[in-house]
């Protein structure tokens, strides 16, 4: 049972600084128990009054109808779908963090998973919002449950892509909720041990269920995590290969292409880091978090920016290859005339997507570069802005000038309002986040306890013989002693 | 439930309760509980507990899943409506993989995370007797069980030569109430002769 399996031989420490484990509940407990600063409420109540925003214009929709948001017959999927792709991509870097890297026994993910869990259900939340609200008739919204009904009874198409979505969506975010919570118990219980007023008591004893840290509890604990982490890990690729599965199952040139799935999922990824650098930067600043969110941290996510964001520049070029070798004309018209020709109406945001996704990135092969936090979080910007023009390019250059020149939309653009439930579901995202911060346990504290090399060598040399010893040899000794 | 007495004792170190608990279970004394911060590798073998069976559980809820997946999909397109898409198949089983996979997955979490809440005896206003506060912070936390051959003299002697600090005896509920953490709990003072 040699178990310093969180160990390596060449990486610095994840926890930097001379810690024991009650520092590390007094690090990260603390901004929960101290007034939020002044920032705190400057972003929190920004973000409330985008929220607010938000709901304005998405009132306007429900009672005018989508032609608020300048959707017409051409282009049925304006901003709209665009931004639920690009929220849900959002999502993915959460669960690779939390379920992926935890199969991969990446040690470093107890810095960040906790944030990144909690960024991945806002963001879900947000991006259920599109489809919902993108209706119309939303009072109706029920109808896509199979439920045995008073029409029929009339069921739901399960052939269509968009009624996978709906099964996608709602799974992922439930199983990222009960994951996330899971964590979160035996923190809760932490902030509920240590709290001398009546109703942070009362709150956080609520919360943590009861949770008493009684060794067969975590034993179960462990087993749930890693089970979740089992299931996440194909459930996180299965969303996005159905999202991507809305397009790729068309007959929409643009959209009907093979390589949608993976190119979909490594560009989810690609900008859920980007979003996971950009809160983490700000959130270790101002909340005192830099022993726990290391550079290393930082260094590592932009590789996998790296990595992710070349996986979808040879996604781009491929697509492009494959429009040209295909020699079909539609085929053709739609990448060669809607997007890669820059003076088409629509042709710069294919210049956008292409710059930002896929040259921008290309400066974290420089160590220098990965680990500067300015630089980090003005490309993490970048990325998130180069991702959503990549949905942007994928839904309405494809749609806006389809087969027949009389149906054709060319000046298609979004109205304030359209721009107004954008903003809001930022406002959402951003109104949970800041609640998240200041009422919750930012980083999972039992698990970096758990990964803690106390003092380096000193640790290691008292813990070694015990941790070394096999559970045979021990199980043996015990019983020949009865 | 039972009130009970146990003798409590905290350490500082994994380093020290590894041995301790092999001690203290050699000695012939009954563990209750280790109460940790964190999960720690091996301490549930050393305790000599079982291993959990939540997979299993996890297992028949996902099969669960599959199942209701395909007899409902199959029940509503094959039997209940069926529709004609274009001249294909009515039984389109590769169509139908995406929602089975995703109820498979929905149905072993929502189960396996419930079969845990149940087991582990958890629920929003649910209250336990918690025997050291800082066992959810820094401390690791051993509680041994006075049965009525306990010398809880000796015992406490003994969980201080193998190392633990702040030993003494605590009478407690072992299972759960509902009742929420921000009122006190009345001291039990009779557990002693509950006990008997």
């Amino acid at each position: 049972m040699s178990a310093f399996k969180y160990e390596s031989q060449v990486r610095p420490p994840l926890v930097s600084g001379d810690k024991d484990y009650h520092q590390i509940t007094e690090d990260i407990i603390r901004p929960i128990e101290n007034r939020p600063s002044r920032l705190w409420w400057i972003g929190f109540l920004t973000a409330v009054l985008l929220l607010c925003f938000g709901i304005f214009s998405v009132t306007r929709e429900v009672i005018y109808g989508t032609g608020q948001w300048n959707l017409n017959k051409t282009v049925g999927w304006g901003w709209d779908i665009t931004n639920f792709v690009w929220w849900v991509g959002i999502g993915h870097a959460g669960t690779l963090i939390s379920a992926i890297l935890l199969l991969f026994r990446q040690g470093w993910r107890t810095g960040v998973n906790r944030a990144a869990e909690a960024m991945t259900i806002f963001a879900v939340m947000c991006a259920g919002q599109f489809p919902i609200w993108h209706m119309g008739r939303v009072w109706m919204a029920f109808f896509v449950f199979p439920y045995p009904n008073t029409r029929g009874s009339l069921w739901p198409n399960f052939n269509s892509p968009l009624m996978w979505d709906v099964f996608a969506i709602s799974t992922y975010f439930t199983v990222s909720l009960l994951f996330w919570y899971c964590g979160l118990l035996p923190d809760l219980a932490t902030v509920r041990d240590r709290a001398k007023l009546k109703w942070r008591k009362f709150f956080y004893g609520m919360a943590s269920f009861g949770w008493s840290g009684s060794t067969k509890h975590w034993q179960r604990h462990e087993a749930l995590s890693l089970v979740l982490a089992g299931l996440s890990t194909p459930l996180v690729l299965s969303v996005h290969t159905i999202v991507s599965f809305d397009f790729a199952t068309s007959v929409v040139p643009g959209w009907h292409t093979t390589i949608f799935p993976p190119y979909f999922v490594a560009g989810a990824v690609f900008s859920g880091f980007a979003m996971v650098q950009s809160l983490l930067i700000i959130s270790r600043k101002v909340l005192h978090l830099e022993d726990y969110i290391t550079l290393e941290h930082i260094d590592v996510m932009n590789k996998i920016i790296l990595l992710t964001g070349s996986i979808v520049g040879v996604a781009y070029l491929t697509e492009l290859f494959i429009a040209w070798y295909g020699q079909n004309p539609f085929e053709n018209f739609a990448f060669f005339q809607n997007r890669a020709n820059i003076l088409s109406p629509l042709g710069w945001s294919y210049y956008i997507m292409m710059g930002c996704n896929v040259l921008s990135p290309q400066i974290f092969w420089f160590r220098k570069f990965r680990r500067n936090l300015v630089l980090t979080f003005f490309m993490s910007v970048i990325i998130n802005i180069g991702m959503w023009f990549e949905r942007f390019v994928i839904i309405v250059t494809s749609i806006y000038r389809e087969y027949l020149p009389s149906g054709w939309s060319t000046y298609y653009s979004p109205t304030i309002w359209e721009i107004g439930f954008y903003l809001g579901t930022f406002g959402l995202f951003f109104t949970c986040y800041f609640l998240f911060s200041k009422f919750f346990p930012v980083i999972a504290v039992a698990e970096i306890k758990h990964i803690l090399k106390k003092s380096g060598e000193h640790y290691k040399e008292k813990m070694g013989p015990e941790e070394n010893e096999s559970v045979e040899a021990f199980t043996h000794e015990f019983e020949h002693a009865h | 439930m039972a009130i009970k007495r146990f003798v409590v004792g905290s350490f500082l170190e994994e380093s020290v309760l590894f041995p301790a608990v092999k001690k203290v279970r050699l000695a012939g004394y009954k563990i209750h509980d280790v109460y940790t911060p964190m999960p720690i590798h091996g301490l549930d073998h050393a305790m000599g507990l079982r291993e959990t069976s939540l997979h299993t559980a996890g297992f028949i809820y996902g099969i669960t899943g599959t199942t209701t997946a395909l007899s409902g999909i199959s029940y509503a397109l094959l039997y209940d409506w069926p529709l004609n898409f274009g001249g294909k198949p009515h039984f389109a089983l590769p169509a139908w993989i995406p929602i089975t996979f995703e109820l498979t997955v929905l149905f072993s979490a929502v189960g396996m995370v419930l079969t845990f809440c149940y087991l582990c005896q958890m629920a929003p206003f649910v209250r336990k007797h918690h025997f050291n506060l800082r066992s959810t912070d820094d401390q690791f936390t051993m509680v041994i069980e006075c049965t009525p051959r306990t010398n809880e003299t000796e015992a406490q002697a003994f969980l201080k030569s193998v190392g633990a600090i702040d030993i003494h005896i605590q009478n407690a509920e072992t299972g759960w109430w509902l009742g929420t953490y921000s009122k006190n709990i009345p001291t039990v003072d009779n557990a002693k002769t509950i006990l008997v």
